[in-house]
């Protein structure tokens, strides 16, 4: 089976980069919204046609290679340029340039009157290409190309008003915490080609087994690298500290990089190399307490924020913690299968966010809204949708993922890590219920003369918004092609576990829904009792500062790294060098002066040295 | 014919070593640059000397071809120098080197 079409789907939108990155400006609004927002367009069309073709008629491998060329040839090391469709990568496909293309339209109206407009188009189509690039690789190499390409993007995009000092920051410590991830993975695959000479991924999938007993040190190693590759992509525990200053850039940025995609690379990169994984159950069973830790953590600390973005950004977090709960645990199908899901719901609460936000004069604070479901009627049915969906509603898409993972997480016998994802469940119903009550019910808090919401009527802001909507009701019912591909969980035969362990992660959410009412709308002065108190109030600071992990980190990596960059601001080792020049520079200053100018001096001056040579030959 | 009493190799050295020694003090001491030139010749000259008591003492043609060279080159040297005056003239309207002495390291 051939499909000479399929490069066409990264190069629509990196040629869109390149023609908005040589416009520089000059290009008006719609047209660089049509280049911008038409590749990729054109990408998911082309996604539509391959995928329709490899449904239809599946190839017999369970994959096509498109091989474009070979990238470099050093001795034996001739990674290709090779395309690699499969039902994993054509999952991705559809989510980076479906979700991608949504996201893009609605861009269009929302950056509307911004000066960077056709900036920002290129920089997303930039990502958009790059996050294709990084699924669709076939070798480990040409996947971290993708995988920094997504990084510069990201980091282009947080700091896309750069004009603020503070969102600059927010993209340097974007880049630089993944950058630590990127490290680990990098020396990950090192290891990877010192051992066996390949860095294609198929040839590792049946090479390694062979030559790694299971639970090897080697394996646990490469396997611990690379999840800290995934921990820094995926802001998961202990890189998860950049992802809320990530939200400083555009809404829709948050929504495409920081929600649906990007952030989802490290759970990919899991998924796709199973087979190292399942080497080390060791790593494996990491991946999943990893994931537990920050869903409870993230979880916590979404129910203190006060701004939009960072409870959504949080709740981001802690949905990952989810995918790679179920990874842990062997259910790479459910985790995929969360991961498109999530990129549903989040897309859509983010883009209902970014519509929140606009409506009301760029106000992210929670507590200045209140009562806005009689003023922005759509964009609060839309917000609800996909805050059932996140809460796992039943029959809505994450219902059927999120209980998939926490079912397979119990009947495999990780109890503890089920108990973590049922609480889980419970939190986030409260804080993401607490963001709908105090946002869209209640008093209105906000200046009604000079902070009136004002809706927006418009084709490009409501399409996205509905087709998501729609995605998000009934994402669950779509079936993933992925049987035969990831491995199944391993659970026992015939064991489906007591009939309440299916129904409690319900229980919990609607419990949490539960507890978010009576808390937030009908007692709010609770909740602001417990702040003012001792015990509780240190608890919430705590959680409100994201358990400490910035201060933490401040305090352990970079104020020092600050002190001694300071102590050697004149860089000690340049000092010793410098000598070099600082003769040189000396004995010029001396011999210049013999330059009179003076030719008697000149002449006197070679006859003595004549003189001196002689006297040297003669008493010598 | 009786053979010309030979000079003692020492004396005629002697008196090249006087020669140049008269000629390096000239070119030093003296500022005028046509007197320059000509205390280079009788330094030129000085060597010439030697070179011919040297192959006189070893009965080897060597000195005299290098007289000749030294003769060449003291010619080639009085072209160059010559023109060096006119132009020193030409510009400073004087002789006195000391005063083209602008050019410093």
């Amino acid at each position: 089976m051939t499909m000479d079409f399929l490069p066409l789907v990264f190069i629509a939108p990196l040629l869109g980069f390149v023609l908005l990155a040589f416009a520089r400006g000059r290009l008006s609004e719609t047209p660089a919204a049509i280049i911008g927002v038409g590749s990729v367009g054109i990408s998911a069309l082309t996604t539509l046609v391959a995928g329709w073709q490899f449904l239809g008629n599946p190839p017999v491998d369970g994959y096509v290679a498109v091989q474009l060329w070979t990238w470099m040839q050093v001795g034996n090391f001739a990674p290709s340029f090779t395309l690699h469709l499969d039902a994993l990568s054509l999952v991705m496909c559809g989510v980076i340039t479906g979700v991608g293309f949504l996201i893009h339209l609605f861009a269009s109206w929302y950056m509307r009157g911004d000066e960077g407009y056709d900036r920002f188009f290129s920089y997303m189509n930039l990502f958009v290409a790059s996050m294709l690039f990084l699924v669709l690789g076939d070798n480990l190499l040409f996947l971290y190309f993708g995988w920094e390409g997504v990084g510069l993007a990201s980091y282009l995009l947080i700091g896309f008003w750069y004009k603020d000092a503070a969102n600059g920051a927010a993209a340097r410590k974007a880049f630089v915490i993944t950058r630590v991830g990127d490290t680990f993975m990098a020396i990950g695959l090192f290891l990877l080609f010192r051992e066996f000479g390949t860095l294609n991924i198929k040839e590792l999938a049946v090479i390694a087994p062979t030559q790694w007993a299971i639970g090897s040190t080697m394996a646990t190693t490469v396997c611990l690298l690379l999840l800290g590759g995934a921990v820094g992509k995926s802001a998961q525990l202990p890189l998860q500290t950049w992802l809320p200053d990530a939200m400083a850039g555009p809404t829709p940025v948050s929504a495409l990089i920081h929600a649906a995609t990007m952030v989802t690379a490290g759970v990919y990169l899991i998924a796709r190399m199973h087979d190292l994984f399942a080497l080390s159950p060791f790593a494996q069973h990491m991946v999943g307490v990893v994931g537990a830790i920050t869903l409870l953590l993230a979880g916590f600390t979404a129910l203190m924020q006060t701004d939009i973005k960072k409870i959504l950004a949080y709740s981001t977090m802690s949905q990952i913690g989810y995918m790679f709960l179920a990874e842990g645990v062997g259910a790479y199908g459910p985790a995929v299968f969360h991961l498109m899901t999530h990129a549903f719901f989040k897309a859509l609460l983010f883009l209902s966010s970014g519509s929140v936000i606009l409506a009301m004069h760029h106000e992210q604070d929670i507590f200045k809204m209140g009562g806005l479901r009689k003023h922005i009627p759509f964009v609060f049915a839309c917000m609800l949708i996909g805050t059932l969906a996140l809460t796992a509603f039943p029959f809505t898409s994450g219902y059927y993922s999120k209980d998939e993972i926490l079912h397979q997480a119990y009947l495999t016998g990780n109890h503890e890590l089920w108990l973590a994802g049922v609480f889980g469940a419970f939190l986030t119903a409260v804080y993401s219920f607490r963001l709908i009550f105090i946002t869209f019910f209640g008093p209105e808090r906000f200046d009604a003369k000079h902070h009136a919401p004002h809706g927006a009527h418009t084709l490009d802001h409501h399409i996205p918004l509905a087709i998501l909507l729609v995605l998000s009701l009934v994402g669950g019912f779509i079936h993933l092609p992925l049987a035969g591909l990831l491995p199944e969980a391993p659970i026992p035969e015939g064991d489906h576990g007591p009939a309440w362990i299916a129904h409690l992660p319900l229980f919990a959410s609607l419990a949490g829904i539960a507890v978010s009412w009576f808390l937030f709308l009908k007692n709010p002065q609770i909740p602001a009792a417990l702040a003012r108190g001792g015990l509780t109030g240190a608890i919430g600071k705590l959680w409100r500062s994201a358990w400490g992990f910035d201060w933490l980190y401040d305090r352990v990596f970079v104020k020092p790294f600050v002190w001694a960059a300071n102590i050697n601001k004149n860089d000690i080792v340049d000092s010793f060098i410098g000598v070099i020049p600082a003769t040189l520079r000396g004995a010029n200053a001396v011999l210049v002066r013999t330059q009179t100018g003076n030719l008697r001096f000149y002449a006197a001056m070679a006859g003595a040295g004549a003189c001196l040579l002689i006297a040297i030959m003669a008493f010598h | 014919m009786t053979p010309m009493p030979a000079i003692p190799m020492e004396h005629a050295l002697l008196l090249a070593a006087a020669l140049f020694a008269l000629g390096l003090c000239g070119l030093i001491l003296r500022r005028n640059i046509i007197f320059m030139l000509m205390s280079i010749e009788v330094m030129m000259n000085a060597t010439g000397l030697a070179f011919v008591t040297a192959g006189s003492r070893w009965q080897a043609p060597d000195g005299q071809i290098m007289f000749i060279l030294v003769l060449t080159l003291a010619a080639a040297e009085a072209c160059v120098g010559l023109a060096l005056v006119i132009q020193l003239y030409r510009r400073f309207r004087t002789l006195d080197v000391d005063a083209a002495s602008t050019m410093k390291g």
